[in-house]
């Protein structure tokens, strides 16, 4: 076994974990690559089938080619969609381009519309697979498990998650309270009111995910190659705080020499993620507060 | 490139997020502008830079200057790539360590030159061996402190070594470093020049990855059964890791304890070319030329091959992490390769206590504490002894919601029967048992199987 065998091999023994523990279990797909190689190692588990839906959550910020990427996934992968959305703070105008500071916007379009979305409070637009269209679902189950794309190198307090870490009534992360996790047994017990994020790539690093995406050659969208003016996305967010990166890479192989031995070898991901750098430890207190 | 992961522990503040992260900038192995970055936080906060401060990124940490939690790091050398786990040292945060450890396929443990053999690096050298980590290097740490001291240096070798040597702990390796200083973490310094043995990143070099052992026995615990419908798929798929050894199509396989036969029809697999066979490590899928209904948990083996054995009592070394105490006689939740079943501790036959490793009078197992104990499971679960088989010679124990327990199988037990004589052979019972209930059971797990597709264990 390779490297990439290893972790395939563990990602999926997690996933498959995770799909005979939680009876209300949902998966998070950003369209980015982290979760959309998290969506490929689900059909690897499964042989083929999702038998989850994906949860996306839709600032209204996101790049429209985003969007349209997910819509043709889902249909030619027969996915069953859930998109949820801060449609009150989106009407009121509470954004960051409307004024609001960065961090504010980000636990508004995101965290509370991700915590209210898998609470099941919020209503929930569903893509049906069978019927090929779009429904409105009002008071659904809350998700008692959601399986998370995060990896350990992305940033400081993700690199102390769990595989299985747990989450309180409010959503809310304590780090220093985590129960132990044990050789390959993880938390799939969990206490009425409280979900569980569950974590299969936090051992990938930003350069095992591209090989495997060469490797097995996932459909990635295609705003991270450059194509034709020098610029590509490193990492995918909303289009008023993420910033594309000058490059030249144009396809797969392009990105892993950029990254093993190019431009990108030691610089951070995330450096084109302006939420990061407001201040000492942002990230983690958007995480305490439910972020991904 | 090869992938390790290395645990480092050892006593509160005796450094080793500073070792870690003193390893990270010595080898740039940092992002661009980390080290400039944290400095600048010192700076603006009036603090003295530590290297600790890459690595305890956690705001709380950064507040109280400890490790809450065991971060991983990544980290390259030369020879190959490295999840570092950096593990707590401080007690209240032992679980945490252990979690870190449990992924480890070699430690470093950390003691400070000056302070000597503290609570921690004794216990977390217990700990290393509970979990079953041979490879470990002695990192003696703040060697500054001492002024480079031949003689201090080996007073602690000789200590320590005679410790982990009653635990049963081999450890060959014991490095002078300062790892605030960057002595003898890459490169040999003139601090030691009577230290001939290797630096820290050429002991861990040389480290070898466990590797898999092709002879073993072919054992898979059954994760789980699946039959999606979508598409007219009708595929019964049985899923899970392989623990140990080969399996191909064609081969008969036993699972346990229903000790039921079929032989595999196909292994199932997704973008992948079509597989005639799969080994140890592997997440498989594979079909059978006959329906079976099967439990999730059971473990598969090969009928050419020797058998789990199947009790429902057994020995084991444990360590206990619930806030609460271990109690006898109470039902708590045990989870032993994919099977889950209820457990009740028996007997508690000896208290290992982490600073004195002497025997308890009052035998009770508190938190923090390790202990040789019996437990008496509900149901009979397939099972092997750690030496033997790692995979499945382990187990956690739950409590509530949360993970309060490990430990390591010692001994497999005669079976715990009320109706029969003990002296009878496990698997007569087994046959017996097997044969009473087998309509009923087909019937109900069709049902269950039907209308709960996922939600049962």
């Amino acid at each position: 076994m390779n490297h990439l065998d290893k972790l395939e091999a563990q990602s999926v023994y997690i996933l498959r974990e995770a799909y005979r523990s939680f009876p209300n279990l949902a998966m998070l797909w950003s369209i980015g690559k982290d979760s959309t190689v998290l969506l490929w190692l689900t059909r690897k588990a499964f042989f083929g089938h999702v038998p989850y839906p994906l949860v996306h959550i839709d600032t209204a910020f996101k790049i429209p080619a985003m969007i349209a990427y997910r819509d043709e996934i889902a249909v030619q992968w027969d996915l069953n969609l859930v998109v949820g959305q801060n449609k009150e703070a989106l009407s009121r105008g509470e954004t960051y381009p409307d004024g609001l500071d960065r961090l504010s916007c980000c636990k508004k379009l995101k965290s509370d519309a991700l915590k209210y979305t898998l609470d099941g409070t919020w209503a929930r637009r569903k893509w049906n697979p069978y019927k090929k269209e779009w429904e409105e679902e009002l008071n659904g189950a809350p998700y008692t498990g959601v399986i998370v794309g995060v990896r350990a190198d992305e940033e400081g307090s993700r690199s102390k998650e769990r595989v299985f870490s747990a989450r309180d009534e409010k959503s809310e992360w304590d780090a220093s309270t985590q129960p132990p996790e044990l050789w390959n047994q993880y938390k799939t017990d969990f206490a009425p009111g409280t979900h569980v994020r569950i974590h299969p790539l936090l051992e990938w690093t930003e350069l095992n995910i591209w090989e495997y995406i060469q490797r097995e050659n996932i459909p990635i969208i295609d705003l991270y190659f450059n194509k034709g003016n020098g610029k590509r996305y490193r990492s995918l967010g909303c289009y008023p705080c993420t910033a594309p990166v000058d490059s030249e890479a144009r396809n797969t192989q392009e990105i892993i020499d950029e990254l093993t031995s190019g431009k990108f070898k030691d610089i951070a991901e995330r450096s084109g993620r302006a939420q990061d750098k407001d201040g000492g430890g942002t990230l983690e207190r958007l995480r305490k507060e439910g972020y991904m | 490139m090869q992938r390790l992961n290395i645990v480092i522990t050892g006593h509160v503040d005796h450094g080793k997020s500073t070792l870690i992260g003193r390893l990270l900038a010595d080898t740039d192995s940092l992002p661009q502008g980390k080290l400039e970055s944290v400095k600048k936080m010192c700076e603006n906060n009036a603090r003295p830079f530590e290297y600790a401060f890459l690595l305890d990124a956690l705001e709380d940490e950064q507040k109280q200057g400890i490790t809450i939690d065991s971060a991983r790091v990544f980290f390259q050398s030369q020879k190959r790539e490295y999840i570092i786990i950096d593990a707590p040292g401080h007690i209240e945060f032992l679980k945490n360590m252990i979690s870190g450890a449990s992924r480890a396929e070699a430690a470093l443990l950390l003691i400070d030159a000056k302070e000597g053999v503290a609570e921690n690096s004794k216990r977390h050298g217990m700990l290393l061996s509970l979990l079953g980590i041979k490879q470990i290097a002695v990192v003696v740490n703040k060697m500054d402190l001492v002024n480079f001291s031949e003689v201090a240096f080996n007073k602690l070798k000789i200590e320590y070594t005679e410790y982990l040597a009653s635990l049963g702990v081999k450890a060959d390796i014991f490095i002078p470093i300062s790892a605030r200083g960057g002595v003898n973490l890459i490169e040999h310094a003139p601090q030691t020049p009577w230290y001939q043995g290797k630096t820290v990143l050429e002991v861990l070099d040389g480290f070898e990855s466990i590797e898999e052992k092709a002879n073993d026995d072919f054992r898979m615990p059954l994760q789980d059964v699946y039959k999606f419908t979508r598409d007219n798929d009708d595929r019964r798929i049985y899923a899970g890791t392989v623990s140990s050894g080969v399996l191909h199509v064609n081969d008969e396989v036993i699972f346990y304890p229903s000790l039921k036969r079929s032989r595999v029809a196909s292994i199932e697999s997704f973008n992948t070319e079509v597989k005639s066979s799969v080994k140890e490590n592997e997440a498989v899928g594979f079909t059978l030329q006959t329906q079976i209904y099967v439990k999730n948990g059971e473990v598969v083996a090969r009928a050419d091959q020797s058998a789990p054995k199947v009790s429902n009592r057994f020995e084991a070394n444990l360590f206990w992490l619930g806030t609460k105490p271990l109690e006898l006689n109470k039902p708590y939740k045990i989870k032993i390769g994919s099977a889950q079943s209820t457990i009740y501790l028996e007997e508690i036959k000896r208290v290992i206590d982490g600073d004195t490793l002497d025997s308890d009078d009052e035998p009770h197992v508190s938190r923090h504490e390790a202990a040789c104990v019996i437990f008496r499971v509900h149901d009979l679960l397939a099972m092997e002894q750690f030496g033997e088989n790692q995979k499945l010679g382990r187990f956690v124990i739950v409590d509530e919601y949360d993970i309060a327990g490990g430990g390591i199988i010692t001994e497999v037990l005669e079976q715990y029967t009320t109706r029969r004589t003990k002296a009878l052979h496990v698997n007569t019972v087994l046959v017996d048992k097997a044969g009473e209930n087998a309509e009923f059971e087909e019937e109900l797990f069709a049902l269950l199987r039907k209308h709960f597709p996922h939600q049962f264990n």
